[in-house]
């Protein structure tokens, strides 16, 4: 059954682990919870439609999303090193995740911190580029009151689900990074004046929303790994330039992005070669993007 | 000034409160979260403020009724079912901010359907709606007999209790012991749930170990005292006002004064513990929260609000000869009640409006990602307009349900002494 999110985007061929829960299947579900299987049997026994027994057998959509939900030993894990050394602070990344994701303002998935440093022979400070960590243990998945966002089995991505999401922002309370922004609605002067930008939608999570003011206006936004640019199989390819805005753009080649399950993996090998610090270790979150000072 | 002018005041208050609130609701419901203040740094402001603060409310009223309805309290009789009646109150009034603060309103359900229970907030929310339909059995049950004798009455009164008899006739004494022992039943489950979601609202911040300020194992238990305390206060003020008012209330109303005291002492202590350990420990992100709070641009809610008005002056009152002259007390009551937005207000914002990553308030220019924070006038309005529903909520309540220890129709009233030999 195709989701909303598919007939979307068209012909493209988009994988339904990409997928998050439309609203259509978020009610049937609640459906589901409230009466419970025997309500589900009570129905189909009572129309004898093969509509309605088809919708009680199919698999919960949630489940399609974390790839049936059953702890299997994930496939990718997905992750960065960021050089601070080579970062000169030009901020194309924080542009390009702009350009790739269409964030309004005030919600920007990556930003470039920079800090001072004391007794240096130059004026350089250290830059940091600061997407989401995607950390092991996210304290921001525990704490949502639906279990909008989560980690998802197959990469380790941390996504939100734009249509169970209420916009409490608990989770942003919670993320020891401030990787998480709320879209309060705001637009940018030529999406508020309609012009021809306006109609390019966002093609985060491989969903196309359009800006209308519902979702994810009044959702909490985040990094996502550009996880939209992934093929079916959940592969990037930098070559095809299916990569991450970010690190696809960095001018002096800061970021490094790939798969820490592959040991022969550029990232792979730099946390094994190099000493890379993460931040907060303290706080037992195991972030998935190191830095190399 | 005398009852009926404090009645006329509640009124005048209740009905301008709840009109200039409709402003900030119609611009809510209409235009979204766009104008308010908070932001992706301080993602919680004073909506959230004012749900932990009336959620308190509720818990401490509901607890101090169980005074009556538990541990069978003689000194409380006369304020038990107003004592509900305010933890009804103030749990629709928490409700209804915290619900201002979601980024989709009509989604509200989705905390019901989709539950993480890992999530204290989910954990809370469950508990509280068993509570508000507890809270509404009680109520009914308490007021039950009273509806039925005044069910009779001709007139718009008499309409309203026949409609909320739900059909109910029976006038016997049996039926009374039967709903006395209900109440019983009802209030002995309540105690534990109240304690055990008001602590989970204090655990709701303290589980946040990203947020220093309020990762601590005292915050459940601060907030369970807290909420004593200013339900306490709240329910002073509330006797001194409503049925026969601070005359009638006296002894009440002075009893209350002395517990609330106590509680006040033992809070002002917790407090005092969690800034001297913390102050002696000096661990930067640890004291970040509470050098806002004594030292941030907003010092004076600490130093005049929460600790002058809201902590000295009633103590002071409470402890002076003062203590005898329930107009006094009740007063004090008010500022405690008063002062503690003060303190929910510094429950919320300090825990929030330090840097998590150095220099991110920097990092993009935007209004949203700032950790300055000043609630917008919606959303004051908004605000204003609860606390003007909750004015008016009590007026209707004065006006329309049976008081304390009388009936309407002149049936003998129900002794609750007789009810629990």
């Amino acid at each position: 059954m195709p989701t909303d999110a598919q007939r979307r985007i068209g012909g493209v061929p988009m994988s339904v682990e990409r997928k998050v829960t439309s609203q259509a299947l978020s009610r049937r579900e609640l459906v589901e919870r409230l009466f419970g299987a025997g309500a589900s049997a009570l129905a189909a026994a009572l129309s004898g439609g093969a509509s309605v027994a088809s919708l009680a057998t199919a698999p919960p959509a949630r489940a399609a999303v974390q790839d049936g939900g059953i702890p299997t030993k994930r496939k990718f894990r997905y992750g960065m090193v960021i050089d601070t050394r080579r970062c000169v602070g030009c901020r194309a990344c924080v542009v390009a995740c702009k350009a790739e994701n269409k964030t309004p303002p005030g919600v920007s998935y990556t930003v470039v911190v920079e800090e001072a440093v004391a007794n240096r022979f130059d004026e350089k400070p250290i830059f940091m580029t600061k997407p989401c960590f995607h950390c092991e243990n996210p304290p921001c998945v525990d704490v949502c009151p639906v279990s909008a966002t989560f980690k998802r089995e197959r990469d380790g991505i941390v996504v939100i689900d734009y249509d169970r999401c209420i916009g409490c922002r608990y989770c942003i309370t919670a993320c020891p990074y401030g990787a998480r922004y709320f879209d309060f609605g705001e637009d940018y002067a030529p999406v508020a004046a309609r012009t021809a930008y306006a109609a390019v939608p966002s093609p985060e999570y491989g969903q196309f929303r359009p800006r209308t003011g519902s979702s994810p206006v009044g959702n909490v936004r985040k990094c996502t790994f550009c996880l939209h640019l992934q093929d079916s199989e959940g592969r990037y390819d930098r070559k095809a330039g299916r990569w991450p805005a970010c690190a696809k753009t960095c001018t002096g080649h800061a970021i490094f992005f790939g798969d820490f399950n592959d040991p022969e993996s550029e990232v792979s090998k730099l946390v094994r070669e190099r000493q890379p610090v993460r931040l907060k270790e303290e706080l037992g979150t195991e972030p998935n993007v190191h830095y190399l000072l | 000034m005398n009852a009926r002018g404090l009645k006329r005041l509640f009124w005048v208050a209740g009905v301008t409160l709840f009109g200039v609130g409709l402003v900030g609701w119609y611009d809510r419901l209409t235009q979204g979260l766009l104008n308010v203040n908070f932001s992706s740094v301080v993602p919680w402001g004073l909506w959230e403020a004012g749900y932990i603060y009336f959620i308190g409310l509720s818990a401490g009223s509901f607890l101090i009724s169980s005074l009556v309805y538990v541990f069978n309290v003689k000194r409380f009789e006369g304020i038990g079912r107003l004592a509900v009646f305010t933890a009804i109150v103030t749990l629709v009034l928490a409700l209804l901010m915290v619900w201002a603060g979601l980024g989709h309103m009509p989604r509200v359900w989705h905390v019901l359907a989709y539950a993480n229970f890992k999530s204290p907030m989910a954990i809370i929310i469950w508990l509280y709606s068993s509570y508000l339909l507890l809270l509404v059995a009680e109520f009914w049950l308490l007021l039950r007999r009273d509806l039925v004798a005044g069910a009779g009455e001709p007139g718009f009164r008499g309409t309203v209790y026949r409609v909320l008899t739900l059909g109910s006739r029976d006038l016997s004494e049996a039926a009374a012991r039967r709903d006395r022992r209900i109440v019983r039943v009802l209030a002995t489950i309540g105690v534990p749930l109240a304690t055990i979601f008001h602590g989970g609202v204090g655990a709701l911040f303290g589980v946040v170990a990203a947020r220093p300020h309020w990762h601590s194992g005292m915050f459940p238990i601060l907030f369970l005292l807290s909420a004593l305390v200013s339900g306490g206060a709240l329910l002073m003020v509330i006797t001194a006002v409503f049925q026969d008012g601070w005359r009638a209330n006296r002894e009440t109303l002075l009893a209350l004064g002395r517990m609330v005291l106590g509680l006040l002492l033992l809070d002002v202590l917790f407090q005092l513990s969690e800034f001297l350990i913390a102050f002696y420990g000096g661990i930067p992100s640890h004291i970040a929260g509470l050098k806002l709070i004594i030292g941030g641009s907003f010092w004076f809610v600490f130093w005049w609000w929460q600790l002058l008005l809201g902590t000295l002056i009633p103590i002071l009152l409470l402890v002076l000869p003062t203590r005898k002259d329930p107009r006094w007390a009740s007063f004090a009551g008010l500022l405690i009640a008063a002062g503690f937005l003060g303190v929910r207000l510094n429950i919320v914002i300090p825990g929030l409006a330090v840097e998590e990553i150095r220099g991110i308030s920097q990092a993009i220019a935007s209004a949203r990602m700032t950790t300055n924070y000043f609630p917008s006038a919606t959303e004051w309005l908004v605000t204003v307009g609860v606390v003007g529903l909750g004015l008016l909520l009590f007026g209707v309540g004065e006006l329309l349900l049976p008081k304390e220890e009388t009936s309407a129709s002149g049936v003998m009233p129900i002794s609750l002494k007789r009810s629990f030999p």
